[in-house]
Protein backbone atom coordinates (compact mmCIF):
# COMPACT_ATOMS: atom_id res chain seq x y z
CA UNK A 1 0.00 0.00 0.00
CA UNK A 2 1.73 3.53 -0.41
CA UNK A 3 2.24 5.29 1.98
CA UNK A 4 1.31 9.04 1.20
CA UNK A 5 -0.95 10.88 -0.95
CA UNK A 6 -1.87 14.66 -1.18
CA UNK A 7 -6.01 13.31 -0.94
CA UNK A 8 -7.58 10.91 0.51
CA UNK A 9 -10.66 9.86 -0.02
CA UNK A 10 -12.98 7.70 2.21
CA UNK A 11 -15.91 6.15 1.12
CA UNK A 12 -15.86 3.86 -2.25
CA UNK A 13 -19.87 5.12 -3.15
CA UNK A 14 -20.94 7.38 -5.81
CA UNK A 15 -19.37 10.19 -3.97
CA UNK A 16 -16.46 9.17 -3.14
CA UNK A 17 -15.63 7.60 -6.68
CA UNK A 18 -16.90 11.25 -8.46
CA UNK A 19 -14.91 13.04 -6.29
CA UNK A 20 -11.45 11.00 -7.93
CA UNK A 21 -12.61 11.08 -11.45
CA UNK A 22 -13.17 15.01 -10.94
CA UNK A 23 -9.53 15.72 -9.20
CA UNK A 24 -7.93 13.26 -11.67
CA UNK A 25 -9.58 15.58 -14.34
CA UNK A 26 -8.68 18.38 -13.26
CA UNK A 27 -5.01 17.16 -13.01
CA UNK A 28 -4.36 16.30 -9.46
CA UNK A 29 -3.92 12.03 -9.43
CA UNK A 30 -2.46 11.97 -5.96
CA UNK A 31 -5.01 10.57 -4.91
CA UNK A 32 -6.30 7.24 -2.60
CA UNK A 33 -9.74 5.89 -2.39
CA UNK A 34 -10.52 4.04 0.97
CA UNK A 35 -13.47 1.22 1.00
CA UNK A 36 -14.04 -1.02 4.02
CA UNK A 37 -15.61 -2.98 1.96
CA UNK A 38 -16.19 -3.35 -2.13
CA UNK A 39 -17.52 -0.17 -4.42
CA UNK A 40 -20.91 0.63 -4.33
CA UNK A 41 -21.61 -1.53 -1.39
CA UNK A 42 -22.88 1.36 1.08
CA UNK A 43 -26.38 3.23 -0.15
CA UNK A 44 -25.23 3.55 -3.67
CA UNK A 45 -26.01 -0.24 -4.22
CA UNK A 46 -28.82 -0.32 -2.53
CA UNK A 47 -30.71 2.79 -3.65
CA UNK A 48 -33.47 3.39 -6.32
CA UNK A 49 -30.94 5.14 -8.28
CA UNK A 50 -34.08 7.79 -9.49
CA UNK A 51 -32.49 11.19 -10.55
CA UNK A 52 -35.03 14.19 -11.10
CA UNK A 53 -35.23 17.80 -10.91
CA UNK A 54 -38.46 18.46 -9.18
CA UNK A 55 -37.05 20.33 -6.08
CA UNK A 56 -38.75 22.55 -3.35
CA UNK A 57 -35.61 24.56 -2.87
CA UNK A 58 -33.66 26.73 -5.12
CA UNK A 59 -29.91 24.85 -4.23
CA UNK A 60 -31.46 21.21 -4.65
CA UNK A 61 -32.89 22.21 -8.61
CA UNK A 62 -29.82 23.39 -9.32
CA UNK A 63 -27.75 20.61 -8.20
CA UNK A 64 -30.24 18.14 -9.81
CA UNK A 65 -30.25 20.04 -13.28
CA UNK A 66 -26.63 20.02 -13.54
CA UNK A 67 -26.06 16.63 -12.22
CA UNK A 68 -28.79 15.29 -14.92
CA UNK A 69 -26.69 17.68 -18.00
CA UNK A 70 -23.32 15.22 -16.97
CA UNK A 71 -25.35 11.93 -17.03
CA UNK A 72 -26.85 12.80 -20.54
CA UNK A 73 -23.11 12.73 -21.94
CA UNK A 74 -21.93 10.28 -18.92
CA UNK A 75 -20.71 7.82 -21.22
CA UNK A 76 -18.97 9.29 -23.76
CA UNK A 77 -17.44 11.64 -21.07
CA UNK A 78 -16.29 8.55 -18.96
CA UNK A 79 -15.44 6.41 -21.94
CA UNK A 80 -17.42 3.75 -20.36
CA UNK A 81 -17.76 0.20 -22.37
CA UNK A 82 -20.57 -0.99 -20.11
CA UNK A 83 -23.87 0.15 -20.06
CA UNK A 84 -25.17 2.78 -17.53
CA UNK A 85 -28.78 1.64 -18.61
CA UNK A 86 -29.56 5.51 -18.68
CA UNK A 87 -33.68 5.91 -18.84
CA UNK A 88 -34.80 9.89 -18.87
CA UNK A 89 -38.63 8.75 -19.01
CA UNK A 90 -39.25 11.22 -16.60
CA UNK A 91 -40.92 11.32 -12.86
CA UNK A 92 -44.74 11.68 -12.30
CA UNK A 93 -45.44 13.38 -8.99
CA UNK A 94 -48.63 12.88 -7.84
CA UNK A 95 -50.06 14.68 -5.20
CA UNK A 96 -52.64 13.79 -2.41
CA UNK A 97 -54.84 16.83 -1.95
CA UNK A 98 -55.96 19.90 -3.04
CA UNK A 99 -53.08 21.64 -0.88
CA UNK A 100 -50.41 19.60 -1.99
CA UNK A 101 -51.06 20.09 -5.64
CA UNK A 102 -50.96 23.79 -4.92
CA UNK A 103 -47.40 23.37 -3.54
CA UNK A 104 -46.69 21.24 -7.23
CA UNK A 105 -47.89 24.55 -8.66
CA UNK A 106 -45.34 27.17 -6.62
CA UNK A 107 -42.30 24.05 -7.00
CA UNK A 108 -43.10 24.37 -10.91
CA UNK A 109 -42.72 28.19 -10.65
CA UNK A 110 -39.27 27.41 -8.93
CA UNK A 111 -38.06 24.73 -11.49
CA UNK A 112 -39.29 26.29 -14.86
CA UNK A 113 -37.52 29.73 -13.55
CA UNK A 114 -33.97 28.15 -14.11
CA UNK A 115 -34.77 26.40 -17.00
CA UNK A 116 -36.17 22.63 -15.48
CA UNK A 117 -38.99 21.27 -18.04
CA UNK A 118 -41.82 20.43 -15.47
CA UNK A 119 -44.89 20.65 -15.90
CA UNK A 120 -47.86 20.73 -13.46
CA UNK A 121 -50.21 18.29 -14.94
CA UNK A 122 -54.37 17.30 -14.45
CA UNK A 123 -55.02 13.87 -13.32
CA UNK A 124 -56.24 12.95 -16.53
CA UNK A 125 -52.92 14.46 -18.31
CA UNK A 126 -50.97 12.29 -15.57
CA UNK A 127 -53.72 8.94 -16.43
CA UNK A 128 -51.89 9.55 -19.90
CA UNK A 129 -48.86 9.63 -19.12
CA UNK A 130 -49.03 6.35 -16.60
CA UNK A 131 -52.54 4.39 -17.26
CA UNK A 132 -52.66 1.63 -14.85
CA UNK A 133 -52.64 4.42 -11.91
CA UNK A 134 -55.73 4.31 -9.56
CA UNK A 135 -57.57 7.71 -10.14
CA UNK A 136 -59.21 7.19 -7.18
CA UNK A 137 -56.03 7.38 -5.35
CA UNK A 138 -54.22 10.69 -6.19
CA UNK A 139 -55.50 14.14 -6.66
CA UNK A 140 -53.72 15.67 -9.19
CA UNK A 141 -49.68 15.55 -10.80
CA UNK A 142 -46.38 17.37 -11.63
CA UNK A 143 -44.65 15.83 -14.38
CA UNK A 144 -40.57 16.71 -15.74
CA UNK A 145 -39.74 14.73 -18.69
CA UNK A 146 -36.09 14.90 -18.52
CA UNK A 147 -36.25 12.84 -14.87
CA UNK A 148 -35.07 9.29 -14.88
CA UNK A 149 -33.09 6.79 -13.40
CA UNK A 150 -29.54 5.02 -14.17
CA UNK A 151 -28.08 2.02 -13.07
CA UNK A 152 -26.11 2.58 -9.62
CA UNK A 153 -23.49 -0.43 -10.00
CA UNK A 154 -22.29 0.50 -13.53
CA UNK A 155 -22.63 3.97 -12.87
CA UNK A 156 -20.47 3.99 -9.70
CA UNK A 157 -18.04 1.10 -12.00
CA UNK A 158 -17.68 3.99 -14.71
CA UNK A 159 -16.66 6.69 -12.77
CA UNK A 160 -14.23 4.23 -10.86
CA UNK A 161 -11.97 2.85 -13.78
CA UNK A 162 -12.50 6.60 -15.89
CA UNK A 163 -10.93 7.52 -12.74
CA UNK A 164 -8.08 4.46 -12.20
CA UNK A 165 -7.00 5.23 -15.82
CA UNK A 166 -6.03 8.61 -15.47
CA UNK A 167 -3.99 7.58 -11.93
CA UNK A 168 -6.12 7.35 -9.02
CA UNK A 169 -5.23 4.83 -6.09
CA UNK A 170 -8.08 2.49 -5.09
CA UNK A 171 -7.89 0.22 -2.09
CA UNK A 172 -11.31 -1.77 -1.06
CA UNK A 173 -11.44 -3.92 1.75
CA UNK A 174 -9.31 -1.40 3.49
CA UNK A 175 -10.99 0.17 6.36
CA UNK A 176 -10.29 3.92 7.32
CA UNK A 177 -9.60 3.35 12.04
CA UNK A 178 -8.27 6.69 13.06
CA UNK A 179 -7.56 10.20 11.56
CA UNK A 180 -4.74 11.65 12.82
CA UNK A 181 -4.54 15.53 13.65
CA UNK A 182 -1.71 18.15 14.92
CA UNK A 183 -2.13 21.44 15.43
CA UNK A 184 -5.65 21.42 14.02
CA UNK A 185 -4.04 19.88 10.56
CA UNK A 186 -4.64 16.57 9.03
CA UNK A 187 -1.33 14.64 8.78
CA UNK A 188 -2.11 11.09 8.93
CA UNK A 189 -4.98 8.23 8.11
CA UNK A 190 -4.83 5.15 9.51
CA UNK A 191 -6.45 2.24 8.18
CA UNK A 192 -6.51 -2.13 8.84
CA UNK A 193 -3.54 -1.91 5.93
CA UNK A 194 -1.48 0.11 7.37
CA UNK A 195 -1.15 4.31 7.48
CA UNK A 196 -0.94 7.10 4.83
CA UNK A 197 0.63 10.53 5.22
CA UNK A 198 -2.01 12.81 3.99
CA UNK A 199 -3.00 16.85 4.61
CA UNK A 200 -6.10 16.47 2.69
CA UNK A 201 -9.04 13.90 3.67
CA UNK A 202 -12.60 13.54 2.11
CA UNK A 203 -15.62 12.22 4.31
CA UNK A 204 -17.36 10.67 1.63
CA UNK A 205 -18.61 7.44 4.20
CA UNK A 206 -22.18 8.23 3.63
CA UNK A 207 -24.40 6.49 6.81
CA UNK A 208 -21.27 6.27 8.30
CA UNK A 209 -19.87 9.67 7.92
CA UNK A 210 -21.11 11.00 11.45
CA UNK A 211 -18.14 8.03 13.08
CA UNK A 212 -15.81 9.58 10.15
CA UNK A 213 -16.62 13.11 12.00
CA UNK A 214 -15.55 11.46 15.58
CA UNK A 215 -12.10 10.42 14.50
CA UNK A 216 -10.99 14.06 14.07
CA UNK A 217 -13.21 15.06 16.98
CA UNK A 218 -16.11 16.79 15.39
CA UNK A 219 -19.72 16.23 16.52
CA UNK A 220 -21.18 16.27 12.59
CA UNK A 221 -24.89 17.48 12.08
CA UNK A 222 -26.32 14.25 10.45
CA UNK A 223 -27.80 10.68 11.68
CA UNK A 224 -28.28 7.56 9.66
CA UNK A 225 -31.63 5.77 9.71
CA UNK A 226 -32.49 2.81 7.53
CA UNK A 227 -34.65 3.19 4.19
CA UNK A 228 -36.41 -0.30 2.73
CA UNK A 229 -36.79 -1.31 -0.81
CA UNK A 230 -37.81 -4.27 -2.92
CA UNK A 231 -37.60 -5.08 -6.41
CA UNK A 232 -39.92 -7.27 -8.23
CA UNK A 233 -39.46 -9.87 -11.63
CA UNK A 234 -38.63 -8.48 -14.85
CA UNK A 235 -41.38 -7.79 -17.09
CA UNK A 236 -42.13 -6.20 -20.35
CA UNK A 237 -41.82 -2.63 -20.39
CA UNK A 238 -44.82 -0.80 -19.26
CA UNK A 239 -44.56 2.29 -17.08
CA UNK A 240 -41.98 4.93 -18.46
CA UNK A 241 -41.92 7.66 -15.42
CA UNK A 242 -40.88 7.22 -12.00
CA UNK A 243 -44.40 7.63 -10.01
CA UNK A 244 -42.92 9.27 -6.66
CA UNK A 245 -46.10 10.65 -3.97
CA UNK A 246 -44.12 13.05 -1.08
CA UNK A 247 -47.77 12.39 1.20
CA UNK A 248 -48.25 8.82 0.55
CA UNK A 249 -44.57 8.49 1.17
CA UNK A 250 -43.53 5.97 -1.83
CA UNK A 251 -41.22 5.47 -5.38
CA UNK A 252 -42.05 3.45 -7.84
CA UNK A 253 -40.15 2.99 -11.01
CA UNK A 254 -39.57 0.35 -13.68
CA UNK A 255 -35.79 -0.57 -14.56
CA UNK A 256 -34.53 -0.74 -18.10
CA UNK A 257 -33.88 -4.47 -17.42
CA UNK A 258 -37.82 -4.39 -16.60
CA UNK A 259 -38.18 -5.14 -12.79
CA UNK A 260 -40.31 -2.94 -10.75
CA UNK A 261 -38.26 -0.89 -7.99
CA UNK A 262 -40.18 0.75 -5.08
CA UNK A 263 -39.43 1.76 -1.78
CA UNK A 264 -41.35 3.83 1.36
CA UNK A 265 -40.40 6.04 3.94
CA UNK A 266 -41.46 5.46 7.60
CA UNK A 267 -42.28 8.14 9.53
CA UNK A 268 -41.36 6.18 13.03
CA UNK A 269 -38.05 5.22 12.24
CA UNK A 270 -35.15 5.16 14.59
CA UNK A 271 -31.50 6.35 13.85
CA UNK A 272 -28.82 4.14 13.64
CA UNK A 273 -26.92 1.47 11.67
CA UNK A 274 -28.43 -1.46 10.89
CA UNK A 275 -29.94 -2.29 6.75
CA UNK A 276 -32.19 -5.17 7.96
CA UNK A 277 -35.30 -5.91 5.36
CA UNK A 278 -38.31 -6.17 7.77
CA UNK A 279 -42.16 -7.61 7.26
CA UNK A 280 -43.67 -4.17 8.55
CA UNK A 281 -42.36 -2.54 5.32
CA UNK A 282 -43.07 -5.35 2.71
CA UNK A 283 -47.05 -5.21 4.38
CA UNK A 284 -46.83 -1.42 3.99
CA UNK A 285 -45.18 -1.60 0.49
CA UNK A 286 -47.57 -4.03 -1.05
CA UNK A 287 -50.62 -2.34 0.22
CA UNK A 288 -49.83 1.27 -0.77
CA UNK A 289 -48.83 -0.34 -3.87
CA UNK A 290 -51.69 -2.24 -4.79
CA UNK A 291 -53.63 0.55 -4.04
CA UNK A 292 -52.39 3.59 -6.56
CA UNK A 293 -50.86 1.13 -8.65
CA UNK A 294 -53.26 -1.82 -8.87
CA UNK A 295 -51.57 -3.33 -11.50
CA UNK A 296 -47.59 -3.41 -10.23
CA UNK A 297 -49.66 -5.81 -7.17
CA UNK A 298 -49.38 -8.77 -9.85
CA UNK A 299 -46.15 -8.92 -9.93
CA UNK A 300 -43.70 -10.89 -8.22
CA UNK A 301 -41.55 -10.14 -5.49
CA UNK A 302 -37.90 -11.15 -5.94
CA UNK A 303 -35.86 -9.41 -3.01
CA UNK A 304 -36.56 -7.21 -0.82
CA UNK A 305 -33.25 -5.15 1.17
CA UNK A 306 -32.06 -2.00 3.46
CA UNK A 307 -29.73 1.12 3.17
CA UNK A 308 -28.94 4.05 5.02
CA UNK A 309 -30.05 7.43 4.58
CA UNK A 310 -27.38 10.09 5.86
CA UNK A 311 -29.42 12.74 6.98
CA UNK A 312 -29.10 16.65 7.61
CA UNK A 313 -30.95 19.15 9.52
CA UNK A 314 -32.27 20.33 6.04
CA UNK A 315 -32.28 17.40 3.80
CA UNK A 316 -29.63 19.29 1.76
CA UNK A 317 -26.22 18.12 1.35
CA UNK A 318 -22.92 19.28 3.72
CA UNK A 319 -19.86 19.99 1.54
CA UNK A 320 -17.32 21.81 1.71
CA UNK A 321 -14.01 22.29 4.90
CA UNK A 322 -15.07 22.69 8.26
CA UNK A 323 -13.24 25.25 10.32
CA UNK A 324 -12.21 23.06 13.30
CA UNK A 325 -9.57 21.35 11.22
CA UNK A 326 -7.51 22.20 7.93
CA UNK A 327 -7.97 20.07 5.33
CA UNK A 328 -10.82 18.09 6.47
CA UNK A 329 -13.78 18.29 3.84
CA UNK A 330 -17.17 17.05 4.17
CA UNK A 331 -19.73 15.04 1.08
CA UNK A 332 -22.33 14.16 3.68
CA UNK A 333 -25.99 14.65 4.68
CA UNK A 334 -27.44 13.30 1.11
CA UNK A 335 -30.56 12.51 3.40
CA UNK A 336 -31.67 9.87 0.40
CA UNK A 337 -30.89 11.68 -2.87
CA UNK A 338 -27.20 11.37 -3.03
CA UNK A 339 -26.90 9.48 -6.57
CA UNK A 340 -28.37 11.94 -8.47
CA UNK A 341 -26.15 14.89 -6.87
CA UNK A 342 -23.03 12.83 -7.43
CA UNK A 343 -21.83 14.63 -11.03
CA UNK A 344 -22.30 18.04 -8.51
CA UNK A 345 -20.75 16.70 -5.35
CA UNK A 346 -17.76 15.39 -7.52
CA UNK A 347 -17.16 19.08 -8.97
CA UNK A 348 -17.63 20.94 -5.92
CA UNK A 349 -15.70 19.38 -3.89
CA UNK A 350 -12.72 18.68 -6.19
CA UNK A 351 -12.85 22.65 -6.73
CA UNK A 352 -12.80 23.56 -2.97
CA UNK A 353 -9.91 21.30 -2.66
CA UNK A 354 -7.66 22.25 -5.48
CA UNK A 355 -8.75 25.99 -5.11
CA UNK A 356 -10.81 26.55 -9.09
CA UNK A 357 -13.82 28.80 -9.23
CA UNK A 358 -16.99 26.45 -8.50
CA UNK A 359 -19.06 25.21 -11.57
CA UNK A 360 -22.41 26.38 -9.52
CA UNK A 361 -22.83 28.30 -6.69
CA UNK A 362 -22.77 26.01 -3.67
CA UNK A 363 -22.30 28.88 -0.96
CA UNK A 364 -25.53 27.68 0.94
CA UNK A 365 -24.58 24.12 1.50
CA UNK A 366 -21.29 24.42 3.45
CA UNK A 367 -21.21 23.44 7.22
CA UNK A 368 -21.69 26.96 8.63
CA UNK A 369 -25.49 27.90 7.50
CA UNK A 370 -26.38 25.48 10.63
CA UNK A 371 -24.74 28.07 12.99
CA UNK A 372 -26.02 31.30 10.80
CA UNK A 373 -29.31 29.47 11.24
CA UNK A 374 -29.38 30.16 7.38
CA UNK A 375 -31.25 27.31 6.59
CA UNK A 376 -34.69 25.78 4.02
CA UNK A 377 -35.74 22.85 4.46
CA UNK A 378 -36.63 20.59 1.20
CA UNK A 379 -39.66 18.92 2.19
CA UNK A 380 -40.10 17.04 -1.09
CA UNK A 381 -38.33 14.01 -0.07
CA UNK A 382 -39.33 10.26 0.59
CA UNK B 1 -18.09 -28.50 -24.84
CA UNK B 2 -17.43 -24.49 -25.47
CA UNK B 3 -17.20 -22.64 -22.34
CA UNK B 4 -19.92 -20.06 -24.13
CA UNK B 5 -22.22 -22.92 -24.13
CA UNK B 6 -21.97 -23.44 -20.16
CA UNK B 7 -24.46 -22.01 -18.88
CA UNK B 8 -23.51 -20.38 -15.10
CA UNK B 9 -26.40 -17.88 -14.33
CA UNK B 10 -29.50 -19.23 -15.88
CA UNK B 11 -31.62 -16.08 -14.68
CA UNK B 12 -29.26 -13.27 -16.36
CA UNK B 13 -27.81 -15.78 -19.02
CA UNK B 14 -23.93 -15.74 -17.90
CA UNK B 15 -21.70 -18.24 -19.65
CA UNK B 16 -18.79 -19.83 -18.24
CA UNK B 17 -17.05 -17.61 -20.75
CA UNK B 18 -18.70 -14.49 -20.07
CA UNK B 19 -17.57 -15.46 -15.98
CA UNK B 20 -14.16 -16.17 -16.65
CA UNK B 21 -13.81 -12.60 -18.32
CA UNK B 22 -15.68 -10.99 -15.66
CA UNK B 23 -13.16 -12.50 -13.43
CA UNK B 24 -9.97 -11.53 -15.22
CA UNK B 25 -11.23 -7.79 -15.51
CA UNK B 26 -10.88 -8.02 -11.72
CA UNK B 27 -14.44 -8.88 -10.62
CA UNK B 28 -13.47 -11.53 -8.12
CA UNK B 29 -16.10 -11.52 -5.57
CA UNK B 30 -19.45 -12.87 -5.45
CA UNK B 31 -20.87 -9.72 -4.68
CA UNK B 32 -18.97 -7.52 -7.60
CA UNK B 33 -20.14 -9.89 -10.30
CA UNK B 34 -22.99 -9.91 -8.90
CA UNK B 35 -23.28 -6.09 -9.15
CA UNK B 36 -22.01 -6.19 -12.50
CA UNK B 37 -23.53 -8.62 -14.17
CA UNK B 38 -26.34 -9.62 -12.31
CA UNK B 39 -25.57 -12.62 -11.38
CA UNK B 40 -27.58 -14.35 -8.57
CA UNK B 41 -30.30 -11.29 -8.77
CA UNK B 42 -32.78 -13.21 -10.86
CA UNK B 43 -35.86 -15.10 -9.77
CA UNK B 44 -33.82 -17.91 -8.38
CA UNK B 45 -31.83 -15.09 -5.96
CA UNK B 46 -28.59 -17.59 -6.14
CA UNK B 47 -29.94 -20.73 -5.35
CA UNK B 48 -28.87 -22.41 -8.35
CA UNK B 49 -25.68 -20.66 -9.32
CA UNK B 50 -24.16 -19.23 -6.31
CA UNK B 51 -21.77 -23.13 -6.11
CA UNK B 52 -21.00 -23.04 -9.70
CA UNK B 53 -19.90 -18.88 -9.32
CA UNK B 54 -17.83 -19.75 -5.90
CA UNK B 55 -16.33 -22.91 -7.24
CA UNK B 56 -15.24 -21.14 -10.32
CA UNK B 57 -14.50 -18.19 -8.15
CA UNK B 58 -12.21 -20.40 -5.75
CA UNK B 59 -10.15 -21.95 -8.87
CA UNK B 60 -9.95 -18.29 -10.18
CA UNK B 61 -8.43 -16.83 -7.29
CA UNK B 62 -6.72 -20.16 -5.77
CA UNK B 63 -7.54 -19.92 -2.50
CA UNK B 64 -9.75 -22.54 -0.92
CA UNK B 65 -13.74 -22.76 -1.83
CA UNK B 66 -14.71 -22.28 2.12
CA UNK B 67 -12.59 -18.79 2.17
CA UNK B 68 -15.08 -17.26 -0.61
CA UNK B 69 -17.91 -15.25 0.72
CA UNK B 70 -21.29 -16.48 -0.22
CA UNK B 71 -23.80 -13.66 -1.71
CA UNK B 72 -26.25 -12.41 1.36
CA UNK B 73 -29.45 -14.46 1.69
CA UNK B 74 -32.72 -11.55 1.57
CA UNK B 75 -36.20 -12.15 1.95
CA UNK B 76 -37.94 -13.45 0.64
CA UNK B 77 -38.19 -17.29 0.56
CA UNK B 78 -40.70 -17.68 -2.85
CA UNK B 79 -41.66 -14.92 -5.20
CA UNK B 80 -45.22 -13.89 -3.98
CA UNK B 81 -47.34 -11.30 -5.66
CA UNK B 82 -47.31 -8.51 -4.43
CA UNK B 83 -51.20 -8.00 -3.80
CA UNK B 84 -51.02 -11.18 -1.97
CA UNK B 85 -48.65 -10.18 0.78
CA UNK B 86 -51.03 -6.95 0.73
CA UNK B 87 -54.01 -8.91 1.46
CA UNK B 88 -52.27 -11.37 4.21
CA UNK B 89 -52.72 -10.61 7.68
CA UNK B 90 -49.27 -8.14 9.39
CA UNK B 91 -47.91 -9.00 12.65
CA UNK B 92 -49.79 -6.21 14.11
CA UNK B 93 -53.24 -7.45 13.28
CA UNK B 94 -52.01 -10.64 14.99
CA UNK B 95 -51.63 -9.53 18.36
C1 LIG C 1 -33.39 2.63 -0.24
C2 LIG C 1 -32.68 3.82 -0.79
C3 LIG C 1 -33.15 4.44 -1.95
C4 LIG C 1 -32.51 5.56 -2.47
N1 LIG C 1 -32.96 6.12 -3.64
C5 LIG C 1 -32.28 7.14 -4.20
C6 LIG C 1 -32.68 7.68 -5.46
O1 LIG C 1 -33.65 7.22 -6.07
N2 LIG C 1 -31.97 8.71 -5.97
C7 LIG C 1 -30.88 9.25 -5.32
O2 LIG C 1 -30.29 10.19 -5.82
N3 LIG C 1 -30.49 8.75 -4.13
C8 LIG C 1 -31.15 7.72 -3.56
N4 LIG C 1 -30.75 7.22 -2.35
C9 LIG C 1 -29.63 7.87 -1.65
C10 LIG C 1 -28.31 7.47 -2.22
O3 LIG C 1 -28.20 6.07 -2.21
C11 LIG C 1 -27.18 8.06 -1.39
O4 LIG C 1 -27.41 9.42 -1.10
C12 LIG C 1 -25.86 7.95 -2.14
O5 LIG C 1 -25.67 6.65 -2.64
C13 LIG C 1 -24.73 8.34 -1.23
O6 LIG C 1 -23.50 7.99 -1.82
P1 LIG C 1 -22.19 8.12 -0.98
O7 LIG C 1 -21.09 7.70 -1.87
O8 LIG C 1 -22.14 9.46 -0.36
O9 LIG C 1 -22.40 7.09 0.23
P2 LIG C 1 -22.32 5.45 0.20
O10 LIG C 1 -22.77 4.89 -1.07
O11 LIG C 1 -22.99 4.98 1.44
O12 LIG C 1 -20.77 5.22 0.29
C14 LIG C 1 -20.04 5.38 1.46
C15 LIG C 1 -18.99 4.30 1.49
O13 LIG C 1 -18.10 4.54 2.56
C16 LIG C 1 -17.66 3.32 3.05
N5 LIG C 1 -17.14 3.52 4.39
C17 LIG C 1 -17.84 3.87 5.50
N6 LIG C 1 -17.02 3.93 6.56
C18 LIG C 1 -15.78 3.64 6.12
C19 LIG C 1 -14.50 3.54 6.75
N7 LIG C 1 -14.35 3.77 8.05
N8 LIG C 1 -13.44 3.22 5.98
C20 LIG C 1 -13.56 3.00 4.66
N9 LIG C 1 -14.75 3.06 4.02
C21 LIG C 1 -15.84 3.38 4.73
C22 LIG C 1 -18.90 2.45 3.00
O14 LIG C 1 -18.59 1.08 2.99
C23 LIG C 1 -19.57 2.92 1.72
O15 LIG C 1 -19.28 2.09 0.62
C24 LIG C 1 -31.37 6.10 -1.81
C25 LIG C 1 -30.88 5.47 -0.66
C26 LIG C 1 -31.52 4.34 -0.15
C27 LIG C 1 -30.97 3.69 1.09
Amino acid sequence: MKNNAKVVIIGGGISGVAIAYNLAKMGETDVIVLEKDHLASGATGRCGAGIRQQWGTKMNCLMAKKSIEFFETAKEELDYDGDLQFKQKGYLLVSSTKEEDKEFEQNVILQNKIGIPARKITKKEALKIVPHLNPDAFYGAAFCPTDGHLNPFTTTDAFYKAAKRMGITFYTQTEVLDIKTKNKKITEVITTNGSIKTETVVNAAGGHSYNIGQMVGLDLPVYSENHEILVTEAVEQMQGPMVISFSQNFYCQQTPHGSFIMGRGEPDKKPGLNVESTHLFLDRMSKTITKILPKIGELRLVRQWGGLYNISPDHQPIYGPVKEVKGFYLAIGFSGHGFMFAPVTGMIIAEMILKKPFSIDISGLTIDRFEKGNITIEGNVV
Amino acid sequence: MNEKDIIVCRCSDISLYDLKKLMEQGYTSFVELKQIARIGMGPCQGRTCSLLVLKELAKFLDVPFETLTPPTVRPTMSALKLKMIAKGKNNEEQR
